[in-house]
């Protein structure tokens, strides 16, 4: 479990984090959601410790992350694993030595154990046998799922990813959503997904929580969201003219449905 | 007060880098992660900044050897100097000056861009971040083996380059018949001193340091997208030139007088 406590976080005059206070759960996909430039990225980039903190702390399990020094932050830094907004492989390596990366630096497996290692990720992310390619002869989808096995290779007990589905078509996007609820589920790991995605809220948000003018204005989980009457969260959620169409056609239903009982 | 403000500004931001740059080398210098993996690095910095850097260094020094040998032939017409002259001005003003200083500005603009453009790309598209997230000392992971390895390598460039430069102003000297082999040879050999190699190497290291370190500076804490990472490349070069003819007055200053 992460706890944010009373984060505060300005860059200059400007303050991004106001007085955050979330919690994300262990075993769940957690997601943190807004619009464009109301301080989603920020967030993540604190917990992660990107950022430092100008007050409130982060608790990894109890273990409060922004009283620890550079290199005592490692012990939980091996715990986590992240998948970023570009994918962030490092692009003079393969595919499999991109995986091999964390392993070959913070642990004292053997190359065939790497090996192996790397293999199961990238069998778990259904790309066996793409070990030798390098990431620019891949597609983003699969640059997206390179990292996820990236992220998965230290077997890490916190997942963070930064709009995994940026600049993915929408089949694609569900691939990446599905693999990320699945590995969540699977490996009990804390998830925290930013997005501004609404088809990734829906599909796999365990627990929702959205940030506005750098607050926590809103949480609850994926069926909250659609029937909420905060106003920020129905003009985010209900942006488009589309969106808007569809929630006055299932308040009519409702409202029929109400009538026949 | 605006105005005092605008004035200040350059300044602050300048004694702003100055400072971030020296907490930088505060924490490159720290234990790298895995020896194994710091010497494969290593091995890779070597052959990128050392032995790929040995062509247009050897063109270079050629060439200004033999820039040097005849300039100083055409303007020698004093009948009291003797006709060795050439050969001890041609060897001293290469160990002294031109292989050192001349070649590492050369090697600013292409290392130093070099460098800066590739940390500035790992910034902007967050390898750089990827690394800190893993709990990877992504200072000491990536700039390290670049210093260890001009460090080492860039004496070497020194060594050839002054070989070359002597057989460049041989080379030009015999072929426009201002000199003999045998006078311009003479002239190599007199009044020699050791002390002018070690002042030469102890020039050329400081300003691998210089170049690595500045050029890495500037990519590192590059913002933004690709345009940045063209802008904190000239910034490096532009820099690091700057810095090593400062150093150049300076070491000059302190060893040879």
């Amino acid at each position: 479990m992460i706890e944010v406590v009373k984060v505060h976080k300005s860059f200059g005059e400007h303050q991004v984090l106001n007085d955050i206070s979330t919690t994300f759960e262990t075993g769940k996909v957690n997601m943190i959601i807004g619009q464009s430039g109301q301080g989603k990225s920020v967030l993540a980039k604190c917990i992660v410790g990107l950022h430092e903190v100008d007050q409130g702390c982060i608790l990894y399990d109890g273990r409060n992350f922004s009283d620890l020094e550079g290199y005592e932050r490692r012990d939980i830094r091996k715990e986590i694993g992240m998948l970023f907004q570009g994918s962030a492989l490092f692009d003079s390596m393969s595919v499999e030595k991109n995986i091999m990366f964390p392993l070959s630096m913070l642990t004292n497996m053997t190359k065939k154990e790497m090996q192996m290692r790397a293999d199961f990720c990238l069998e778990r992310v259904n790309l066996s046998g793409k070990n030798k390619l390098l990431p620019a002869e891949c597609s983003g989808g699969m640059q997206k799922r390179i990292a996820i096995a990236r992220a998965i290779s230290m077997k890490p007990k916190y997942l963070f990813c930064d709009e995994p589905n940026s600049g993915l078509d929408p089949k694609t996007s569900i691939v990446i959503d599905n693999l990320i609820r699945e590995i969540t589920y699977e490996y009990g790991i804390t998830t925290v997904v930013i997005t501004h995605d609404m088809n990734s809220v829906i599909e796999i948000g365990d627990n929702i929580v959205f940030i506005h003018e750098g607050k926590n204005w809103w949480h609850g989980d994926r069926k909250d969201i659609i029937t909420t009457d905060n106003p920020e969260i129905n003009s985010f959620v209900y942006a488009s003219q589309f969106m808007k169409d569809i929630k006055a056609s299932m308040q009519e239903n409702l409202k029929s449905n109400i009538q026949n009982l | 007060m605006n105005e005092i403000t605008i004035i200040l500004a350059p300044i602050m931001n300048v004694l702003t880098n100055i400072g971030k740059y020296f907490m930088m080398l505060s924490i490159i210098f720290s234990r790298p992660e895995k020896w194994r993996i710091f010497r494969n690095r290593l091995m890779n910095e070597i052959e990128l900044i050392g032995v790929k850097s040995l062509p247009i260094s050897f063109i270079i020094s050629l060439f200004m050897g033999g820039v040097i040998a005849l300039q100083t032939a055409a303007n020698m017409d004093n009948p009291l100097l003797p006709a060795y002259t050439v050969g001890y001005i041609t060897r001293s003003s290469t160990i002294l000056e031109f292989s050192p200083t001349i070649l590492s500005l050369i090697l600013a603009g292409k290392i130093g861009s070099n460098i800066a453009s590739e940390i500035g790309t790992m910034r902007v598209t967050e390898q750089i971040d990827a690394l800190e997230t893993m709990g990877i000392n992504s200072l000491t992971y990536l700039i390290l083996p670049k210093i260890v390895a001009a460090i080492l390598f860039f004496p070497i460039i020194l060594i050839f380059s002054i070989g070359l430069s002597l057989v460049g102003g041989w080379i030009s000297l015999v072929m426009s018949g201002l000199a003999s082999t045998e006078t311009y040879v003479l002239g190599i050999r007199s009044f020699y001193l050791d002390s002018d190699i070690v002042y030469a190497l102890v020039k050329t290291i400081v300003f691998a340091f210089v170049i690595v370190t500045i050029s890495s500076f500037y990519g590192y804490y590059t913002k933004g997208g690709a345009l940045d990472v063209g802008r904190s490349s000239t910034q490096a070069v532009v820099t690091s030139s700057i810095v090593i003819l400062i150093c150049n007055f300076f070491l000059t200053q302190m060893i040879l007088l």
